[in-house]
């Protein structure tokens, strides 16, 4: 970005990114981190994600748990964050350059609504996710993999948006449902059974929350339900009255019955 | 400055700036902050629906300003990255408006010693106050000089005779329709013709909401509110 200053304060006047700005100031290294051997299995790995949509919006959920190889990293993990009002994005991969990822997009999309008084389009937003996923590119050649799923209420067209992304920042729109990280595959069998369109917002959230069960069922990365510990998967529904989370209580409810459903099947 | 070929005293050169900028904020329309008891409520008469006077910075921090366009403009800028740099370095509760207001006062003091031509701009910064911490407002004028207004603040246009009127008015946070209204009428009443909604342009620091807790009041929401209010 061309640097411009404005009385002293940096100001780039031809941009509304906050990447540029962050950038000008001095505080944000993207060089790429020296050549050496892959980091992958050393440090924490966020597993499922997925999102699906439904007849007024999309929910959003992800599973608590990030692993370190064979060892659980931390059991409480939040995945699935709230963007702005209509979106949320989720990340998988390694877990500290997602975070980092997904805190630096948020603040980018607030920066620009801000700074232009109107929001971005879903697919703006999508967009500049896709770029940001590329830029880490070099980060992913050593092993540290961002792979996020943004999903979010579009208000043009009346109705949720599911993006994927693979590491090198393609950018690819889902029509039903997708689901990422170490369960991933799993998770998508599960709602491959499950989905069906115009579902509504109580069978696509069930929908959500049986698919990560059988996500944590089947991949040792994968954290279920946690009864004693009292940690549930987060999730979130996004449409036209805004991002809305889900109670802990009833994600706690609906796991009850539903595991005291598999019982009963014995 | 050193190009001047003739001696000017440090006091007419300041006093003159100052009658300019002073000039051009007058010249413009007011805006108006005032505490309420649901927030802090921020008003504007601005006939322009896409020009905007007051802005959204931070989680609970909001801006107005007065006077030239284009300078306030960038101000508000400069203020929003400032903030979110500043969040995004530390955390989002070190973004504080006293911090935002001293950075505003050090650019316009500078500014209207060092340039030839001072910036016609004056501002206001308001947080809305959490954890206990009061609300805060501050008001910053075209010399970078800053005050503390622990109720309202008006600037631009006829700022002081209408601080003055709502002053008479209210004493203490009154409720968000009745500062609605009690604006509507002070700006028409110094203008001498009646407000229509559609000129106002309304933002509210919202004490009901968490995280962003700026929110905009379109003038249908205007309507809406003077007449439950009623």
């Amino acid at each position: 970005m061309e640097e411009q200053r404005f009385r002293g304060l940096p100001v780039g006047f031809d941009s509304s990114s906050f990447l540029d700005c962050l950038r000008a100031s001095g505080r944000f290294s993207s060089s790429p981190p020296p050549p050496g051997p892959s980091l992958a299995g050393a440090l924490p790995h966020a597993t499922t994600i997925l999102a699906l949509r439904y007849d007024r919006g999309v929910v959003m959920a992800g599973d608590r748990q990030a692993s370190e190889g064979y060892q659980v990293a931390s059991r409480a993990i939040s995945k699935v964050l709230p963007v702005d009002r209509y979106s949320c994005v989720a990340i998988a991969g390694a877990a500290g350059p997602a975070l980092e990822m997904a805190r630096l997009f948020r603040v980018e999309i607030e920066h620009y609504e801000k700074l232009e008084g109107v929001m971005l389009t879903t697919a703006g937003k999508a967009n500049k996710l896709g770029l940001m996923v590329r830029e880490a590119l070099p980060m992913a050649m050593q092993g540290l993999v961002v792979v996020p799923l943004f999903a979010g209420y579009d208000p043009d067209a009346g109705r949720g948006r599911i993006y994927k992304y693979d590491p090198a920042g393609g950018r690819y729109e889902e029509e039903a449902y997708h689901a990422n990280g170490s369960g991933g595959l799993f998770a998508r069998n599960a709602l491959k059974m499950l989905y069906r369109e115009g579902m509504d917002r109580d069978e696509a959230v069930k929908a959500a929350l049986r698919a990560l069960y059988e996500a944590a069922d089947e991949d040792l990365g994968t954290g279920g339900p946690d009864f004693v510990r009292e940690i549930y998967p987060t999730v979130f529904t996004m449409e036209a009255d805004g991002v809305l989370e889900r109670t802990q209580g009833d994600v706690a409810a609906y796991y009850r019955t539903f595991v005291e459903g598999l019982r009963k099947k014995e | 400055m050193a190009a001047m070929p003739f001696y000017v005293s440090p006091e007419q050169l300041m006093q003159d700036k100052a009658e300019y900028a002073r000039k051009g904020i007058a010249r413009g329309r007011s805006a108006v902050v005032l505490r309420v008891n649901e927030g802090i409520l921020f008003a504007a008469d601005n006939p322009s629906a896409s020009l905007h006077k007051i802005s959204e910075v931070y989680d609970r921090i909001a801006f107005a300003g007065v006077g030239k366009y284009s300078e306030f403009e960038n101000l508000r800028k400069a203020g929003i990255r400032h903030a979110d740099l500043k969040g995004y370095t530390y955390s989002r509760e070190d973004v504080t408006v006293r911090s935002l207001a001293n950075a505003y006062s050090q650019l316009l003091g500078t500014a209207f010693s060092q340039e030839v031509k001072p910036l016609e701009v004056e501002i206001v910064l308001a947080e809305l106050g959490s954890n206990g911490r009061p609300d805060e407002i501050y008001r910053i004028s075209y010399d970078g000089s800053i005050f503390d207004e622990p109720l309202l603040a008006a600037v631009g246009g006829k700022a002081e005779p209408l601080s003055a009127l709502l002053k008479e008015k209210v004493s203490d946070s009154p409720p968000l329709a009745r500062a609605v209204r009690l604006l509507r009428e002070a700006f028409g009443e110094l203008s001498g013709t009646p407000m229509p909604l559609s000129q106002m342009e309304v933002g509210l620091l919202d004490r009901s909401l968490s995280g962003r807790v700026f929110r905009r009041i379109d003038s249908s929401g205007l309507a809406r509110l003077l007449e439950d209010g009623s």
